[in-house]
């Protein structure tokens, strides 16, 4: 690791003006990032402890949805009773990613921000236009495997990795955010960007924003899934993910909030697969053209193509069960 | 007043150097060597230790990130001639061949068994409210985070099963 100067950061606005500089990373709980600053992927010259400013609670809010610190664990959420209640996709998607240590010192404003584990971003040896832009893509033509089917540019084809923020998309969660211009809030489904010419920009974070908080509307009820498909059945990233929140209703969908994992740079949200379902029938037909407008503009990369096939059939799988459960 | 860690009840400074991490910390300032390095990058387990209750990975965090916190390693758990229950399970189970990943997989073990005491239920739980049902897959699954490359899983198993039975009756 390289040297660096560390510093416990007093207040929330000192930890904004630390950061707002490109030498000062903010850490919470640090799982990716000093993995990251081993590997010399990230080389900041001081390092803001933010772990000590608070904003760690699970608490109702006045509309009966629930505000996750953003300091707050990933087990601490996962395990809350209202996030087992009624959030449970939430619980699902948190508990199906990395380990029980990981997440009992992961954030939750930390997971929101987690790099990707694409295999040249992470290898300062290798091309990268993320990490070194300009430098080229490696993937592109090497090992995809793990990579991107949507969204991608010429420029990158990693993907997001992290689960939690795909069930933070399919509940339509908001993402609170702190800076030296005041405060503001973001859709999750806005918050991370896809590569196009700035595969370095990863989210709509400016200089000096930290993360606060996270905002869960009011509970809808519903039959909620997490589903991830993965090489070994623990401790794996996502090759597919779907989070779903299905109601049906005179057996036909009266809900149908869907986001994916594993296929961008971002947790996929596209409105029009959950709308195709609307008001119709299960039936295969049926989950077949919601694959269908999916994965319309979805390009494989060789070692990747199957995600292609395994994400229709995932999306089947899920449909098939949640509409089995409604019924 | 200078900032601090408490290790198995015994406080010492933090390191000077921010770069120390809490496994360096451990093995390499205050001489404590149970606790293993395998990985240093949180895929192995073998650093694993207590930290306020809970299980962390101790190469992904700083020391200096830890003043005031509580920290219980291999060496807190038990002695040779005092083991943890889960210690002489280890033994009376064959639950290592080499032995490298042991200290890390009974701290993971110890504060897993708390987890489950508390009702956290784990991604191979089929209900996420009401009591955990332990078994050998809601051990695999929570015990993921620990290799071996021995491949001494079976073994490992069959000794957290016991002392988890053990807890339970």
């Amino acid at each position: 690791m390289r040297p660096f100067q560390y510093t416990r950061a007093p207040s929330l606005a000192e930890a904004s003006n630390m950061t707002a500089g490109k030498d000062t990373l903010a850490i919470a709980g640090g799982t990716n990032l000093l993995d990251l600053m081993k590997l010399q992927v990230e080389t900041p010259d001081q390092l803001a402890d933010i772990n000590r400013l608070g904003f760690a609670e699970i608490e109702d809010t006045d509309n009966g949805g629930l505000r996750l610190g953003a300091l707050a664990t990933n087990t601490e959420t996962a395990v809350h009773p209202r996030v087992r209640s009624d959030y449970p996709v939430l619980s699902r998607a948190i508990l199906a990613g990395a380990t029980q240590q990981l997440r009992n010192k992961a954030t939750n404003g930390g997971n929101l921000c987690q790099r990707t584990r694409c295999f040249y971003f992470t290898n300062i040896d290798q091309p990268c236009n993320k990490r070194e832009p300009g430098s080229g893509c490696g993937a592109i033509d090497g090992i995809a495997k793990l990579h991107a089917i949507l969204g991608t540019s010429d420029q990158c084809i990693a993907t997001y990795p992290g689960d939690m923020a795909v069930a933070l998309s399919a509940l339509g969660a908001t993402v609170h955010i702190s800076g030296d211009k005041g405060e503001r809030s973001v859709p999750v489904r806005d918050f991370h960007c896809l590569p196009g010419d700035t595969p370095w920009i990863e989210n709509v974070l400016e200089p000096g924003e930290i993360i606060t908080g996270i905002v869960l509307p009011a509970p809808v009820g519903g039959t909620q899934i997490y589903r991830k498909v993965r090489e070994r059945s623990s401790y794996a990233f996502a090759l597919v993910s779907v989070a779903a929140i299905i109601e049906l209703t005179d057996g036909k969908f009266s809900r149908a909030d869907l986001a994916f994992g594993g296929l961008a740079h971002k947790p996929w949200h596209d409105p029009r697969v959950g709308e195709c379902l609307l008001g119709q029938p299960p039936s295969d037909a049926l989950f077949d053209k919601a694959a269908d407008i999916l994965l319309e503009n979805a390009r494989g990369f060789g070692e990747n193509d199957f995600k292609i096939p395994l994400t229709r059939r995932t999306l089947h799988a899920v449909l098939s069960q949640a509409t089995e459960d409604a019924a | 007043m200078a900032d601090t860690i408490t290790v198995n009840e015994t406080a010492y400074p933090t390191p000077d150097d921010p770069r120390v991490s809490l496994l360096d910390f451990l093995r390499q300032h205050i001489g404590l060597t149970g606790t293993k390095k395998g990985c240093d990058h949180g895929q192995c387990g073998a650093c694993t230790v207590i930290v306020n209750g809970v299980r962390i990975n101790s190469c992904l965090t700083l020391a200096a990130m830890h003043d005031g916190d509580s920290v219980t390693t291999i060496e807190g758990l038990g002695t040779p001639d005092e083991p943890s229950a889960l210690q002489r399970a280890f033994l009376e189970h064959d639950g290592f061949q080499c032995g490298y990943c042991t200290p890390g997989q009974i701290c993971s073990a110890t504060a897993m068994l708390e987890e489950i005491a508390a009702d956290w239920p784990s991604d191979a739980s089929e209900n996420l409210e009401g009591r955990i049902a332990i078994s050998g897959e809601e051990i695999r699954e929570r015990m993921s985070g620990n290799l071996c490359r021995c491949g001494a899983y079976a073994n490992i198993v069959a000794a957290i099963e016991e002392v988890a039975a053990g807890g339970r009756s």
